[in-house]
């Protein structure tokens, strides 16, 4: 009987030790910043000294704000343009660039430019990854006759390869932005 | 035994004078849960040397008895010893109740086998035992779904969370041995961490009646309780292998248990268990496969007035999670959805890579209690547990594969004291009082913005249950808990959404600091939960008994609810919480009415639930983000009201052959939107044939069917999304069950003899027998593959 008292009381003892030890580190938590989001795509198209960028920016990432797309000008008709993507990370500072992370993983990515409506303008010259596959991160757009349409930039990840294009190339998806009423004047 | 009668007649103080000494006291012993007579239960006089024991139909007697009060201490193999008093100033007839293990008295206590053949005595955790051997490489979810009344909520094959008359997670408790499982059972996709092989028997409550163990179990509790050690000088232990064709793997676990006839007595048990890629009827399931490992030890003594015991368990888990279901928006949604077959399908291997879930669950109880004279039963129990939950998803960058996106460490320390009062002839009584403190730690070297904040959260409980018993037929049954929580949490809002939400004009005051487009808050909230239950059971025509119950379960909002902020990766959708919510309140009728006979046997049980304030996250909008579109999902709360019916029977043809069936069926109903509720388990029915010879090696040969039918009442979720490669809006499918499916198993075993102490049991079982394709409603990667194909499987178990 001596011995249960003694077990209890031990048990007393160690469990009100515990609940004092364990609750009295009360800092505050570091912020986390989001390394997976890319929040800004990029779209440069430069013919001679004339840069037109499509920009779509989204700050909070996968929070309640949409990305803000801008774009800087109309295209020129039966023009060919020397087209490049820069992704990044804006929640971090200084910003991530993303597109370097792409570029190191080449075989794992891949990026693809796809045309609504009635734009008039194709993709090709893609540049290619290791294994002589297409990459995409710099391209050639070639323009036709004035209209207008959406363009889309999709970036995948894992795709398979090569393929024939979205519709065929699985993986995830990481970018997929999509500027509507591109003009072509 | 002896031990019992020394230790007891010491003790007893009840000592009865009178001259007159002709009187009699009979009656029989009845098992409280289920009124099945008990034979072979030991009676003692204290501080007499008399003694009886029951025979086959339970019946005692003691003739030459003195006027007076005794005491009679009853003790039977399956039970926990009880004293009880009675007054003899006559002839007595009385009969007493024993219950195996639970102290509740209305909550139904069911067991798939409840009806078992009568050749043995019934309801006896033996055949529990039986029944988890089957499914010695299965989840908890797994055994748990055989009931009536449970189904389960799916994440693939390995995370299986049980559903209890509809409604999951922190709605369902789960008592492992006494300790209520803290492993942020909040979560959908996260399965109870805990080892089959640990447990000795299972017990299922539908309902909130046992407030001993909690108030807010708005769906019922799961009681596991390891097996019971007997006190006398033995060694013993048992090692079961399993092998299976699906999943190319097996599992291994072996039990050594020692014990002394002076009480004290240890345990030591571990189990393996490893499995690859699974594979449904047409294609392998990448990255399906499974690693679990686990070791338990208990020591401790065991008297009839005092025990003690501690108890330690070690739970890791590795869990592969489909490759094909971690996709990027909805446009990937729409091709994975309309493909019909996974989009990654790869060789079978036993690789687990992201994205998967990596948790780990310790677990430390100490428990001793005390019988006191006049008083009762008094126990004290403290426990630790830590549940760590890694989960790692698809990263852009393979550098990263390593690190987890979900990294949390969730402690938690109970400290409760109960007393229970058996031996007061009218009313017993149970009471007590529990405090726990628990602390959750996101680690932030994820680079993923935390899904549940840091919090510590404080919890006081205190309960009271009594019941009388009116008649030996009749018993009342009526209790209360009140709980109190406090939640200190440190949450990280991002700016966009904290004024999106309007907190920013809500709860100005709980923001501590602003670090770019995050602001750090620190809610403080509480809740005050009143629960209660009220019930009767009624005993008629000795094989019929009714329960009547009446429930409120109050239940405080889980850290998900609170919370939730962000994409969920492995759900492809965005989920909000909401800082607002205050306590869902569960009112539930339960009625059942159930039959034992020796050939005909069955169980009704209807119910219906009116949830206040039911917390329930449902699609809301579509968010546009960089990778595409997302679909919101959001936490409100409504009114809903949950109904059913649970149905088992059984009937024995011939003294070899016998036939069972089980019924369940479950409405629920959103009452705002006037709309049914998402994830609801469809109507379903399973039906046995068992030929079972004990005279042939114990030979037992079942074929089961499963029919489970179409959910024909669910919300309409579906979206459009833009496809680009096509230019068009397509819709997005979430909400259309899958159709109905019938499956067939076929399960084997045998007995044989080993020499002396020796047992080997074999069992040979297919499932799943003619390859059927299917989909479960409640899986939640049903929109990209389909479920398991047959699976042979052989298991050896070796008692010795």
């Amino acid at each position: 009987m001596k011995t249960f008292k003694f077990s209890i009381l031990t048990i007393l003892a160690i469990t009100s030790l515990l609940f004092t030890a364990c609750s009295s580190d009360d800092d505050a938590p570091a912020p986390v910043n989001e390394e997976e989001v890319i929040t800004t795509v990029t779209v440069s198209l430069t013919n001679g000294g004339n840069t037109i960028t499509l920009v779509s920016r989204d700050l909070d990432g996968d929070g309640p704000n949409d990305p803000v797309f801008t774009i800087s000008g109309n295209l020129a008709a039966s023009t060919t343009y020397l087209g490049s993507v820069v992704l990044l990370n804006e929640t971090e500072t200084p910003a991530e660039n993303i597109t370097t992370e792409v570029t190191e993983e080449d075989l794992e990515h891949q990026l693809f430019y796809t045309v609504g409506g009635n734009l008039d303008l194709t993709t090709s010259n893609f540049n290619l990854d290791s294994a002589g596959n297409i990459l995409g991160t710099t391209f050639q757009l070639t323009t036709g006759a004035a209209s207008t349409g959406s363009f889309t930039v999709t970036l995948r990840h894992e795709p398979t390869k090569p393929n024939t294009g979205l519709a065929d190339a699985g993986g995830e998806t990481d970018v997929s932005a999509t500027f509507t009423n591109v003009t072509i004047q | 035994m002896r031990t019992y009668i020394f230790m007891f007649l010491l003790c007893s103080g009840m000592i009865a004078q009178n001259n007159e000494c002709n009187y009699t006291l009979s009656g029989k012993i009845i098992d409280l849960h289920d009124n099945s007579v008990l034979p072979g239960a030991t009676l003692i006089i204290a501080g007499f040397e008399k003694v009886a024991t029951s025979d086959l139909e339970g019946n005692y007697s003691f003739s030459n008895l003195c006027k007076g009060t005794f005491t009679i201490q009853i003790s039977h193999p399956n039970c926990e010893t009880q004293a009880f008093k009675v007054r003899i100033s006559d002839n007595v007839k009385r009969n007493f109740k024993l219950e195996h293990h639970l102290e509740e008295l209305n909550a139904i206590t069911l067991s798939a086998e409840i009806y078992g053949n009568k050749t043995k005595t019934i309801f006896e955790q033996k055949i529990t035992e039986k029944q988890l051997d089957r499914f010695s490489s299965s989840s908890l979810g797994d055994i748990l779904n055989t009931m009536s009344g449970v189904s389960s909520l799916n994440t693939g094959n390995a995370v299986v969370k049980p559903i209890i008359n509809g409604v999951h997670s922190s709605r369902v408790v789960v008592m492992n041995n006494g300790v209520r499982m803290e492993d942020q059972e909040w979560g959908a996709e996260h399965a109870p961490s805990i080892d089959v092989n640990t447990i000795g028997n299972i017990t299922l409550i539908k309902g909130a009646g046992a407030l001993k163990y909690s108030g807010d179990a708005v769906g019922g509790i799961i009681v596991t309780e390891a097996a019971k050690i007997p006190v006398k000088d033995t060694i013993y232990g048992k090692t079961h292998v399993t092998a299976a064709t699906n999943g190319r793997g097996g599992n291994l676990t072996s039990t050594l248990t020692k014990s002394y006839a002076n009480g004290w007595y240890g345990s030591i048990q571990g189990s393996m268990k490893r499995f690859g890629d699974y594979e449904a009827p047409d294609y392998v399931l990448s990255n399906t496969g499974i690693f679990e490992r686990s070791i338990s030890a208990r020591i401790g003594i065991n008297h009839y007035d005092h025990g003690l015991e501690a108890y330690y368990s070690y739970f890791k888990n590795e869990i592969g999670i489909l490759r094909a279901s971690h996709i990027g928006g909805a446009s990937d949604q729409v091709r994975a959805i309309n493909s019909g077959t996974p989009l990654i399908i790869r060789d079978f291997t036993y690789d687990i890579d992201a994205p998967k879930q990596d948790v780990t669950h310790h677990l430390f109880k100490i428990r001793g209690f005390k019988n006191f004279k006049n008083i009762g039963k008094v126990t004290l129990q403290y426990d630790f547990q830590r549940n760590e939950r890694l989960e790692f998803d698809v990263r852009r960058s393979s550098d990263d594969d390593d690190r987890a996106s979900l990294d949390l460490a969730l402690n938690s320390q109970t400290i409760r004291l109960d007393l229970d009062t058996d031996n007061t002839e009218l009313f017993n009584l149970n009471t007590g009082i529990m405090g726990q403190y628990q602390k959750n730690v996101a680690n932030p070297n994820t680079g993923v913005r935390r899904l549940i904040p840091d919090y510590e959260r404080f919890n006081l409980g205190i309960y009271g249950v009594a019941d009388f018993s009116i008649t030996d037929n009749f018993l009342v049954e009526v209790g209360g808990r009140f709980d109190y929580f406090y939640i200190d949490a440190q949450k990280f809002y991002r700016s966009s959404f904290w004024e999106d939400r309007n907190y920013d004009v809500l709860f100005p005051e709980i923001v501590v600091e602003e670090f770019g487009n995050q602001l750090l808050t620190n809610p403080k909230l509480d809740y005050s939960n009143v629960s209660a239950t009220l019930g009767t059971r009624y005993t008629f025509n000795d094989n019929y008994t009714l329960f009547t119950n009446y429930s409120v379960a109050s239940r405080a909002p889980n850290p998900s609810e609170l919370f939730s902020e962000g994409l969920h990766h492995s759900a492809s959708r965005i989920e909000l919480g909401d800082l607002s919510f205050n306590s869902e309140i569960a009112h539930k009728v339960s009625i059942t009415l159930q039959k034992q006979g020796t050939t005909f046997g069955f169980s009704v049980n209807p119910y219906i639930s009116f949830i206040n304030d039911f917390m329930i996250i449902e699609p809301t909008e579509i968010q546009q983000t960089i990778r595409g579109n997302f679909q919101v999902w959001e936490y409100r709360q409504t009114n809903a009201t949950l109904m059913g019916l649970d149905i088992d029977a059984s009937v024995t043809f011939t003294k070899n052959l016998n036939f069972s069936h089980q019924f369940s069926l479950v409405k629920g109903y959103d009452e705002t939107l006037d709309l049914p509720l998402i994830d609801m388990p469809p109507v379903n029915t399973t039906n046995s044939l068992v030929y079972q010879n004990s005279e042939l090696k114990n030979l037992r040969i079942e074929l089961q069917s499963e029919y489970t039918f179409r959910q024909n009442e669910f919300p309409d979720n579906n979206f459009e999304a833009f496809i680009p490669e096509t230019n068009t809006l397509e819709l997005v499918d979430v909400s259309t069950p899958p159709d109905a499916y019938h499956l067939l198993h076929l399960r084997t075993n045998a007995d044989f003899n080993l020499g002396k102490n020796s047992m080997l049991h074999v069992g040979v079982a297919v499932t799943n027998l003619f390859d059927t394709n299917y989909r479960n409603y409640l899986n939640r990667l049903r929109y990209y593959a389909d479920d398991l194909g047959r699976n042979f499987s052989i298991n050896l178990k070796i008692t010795y």
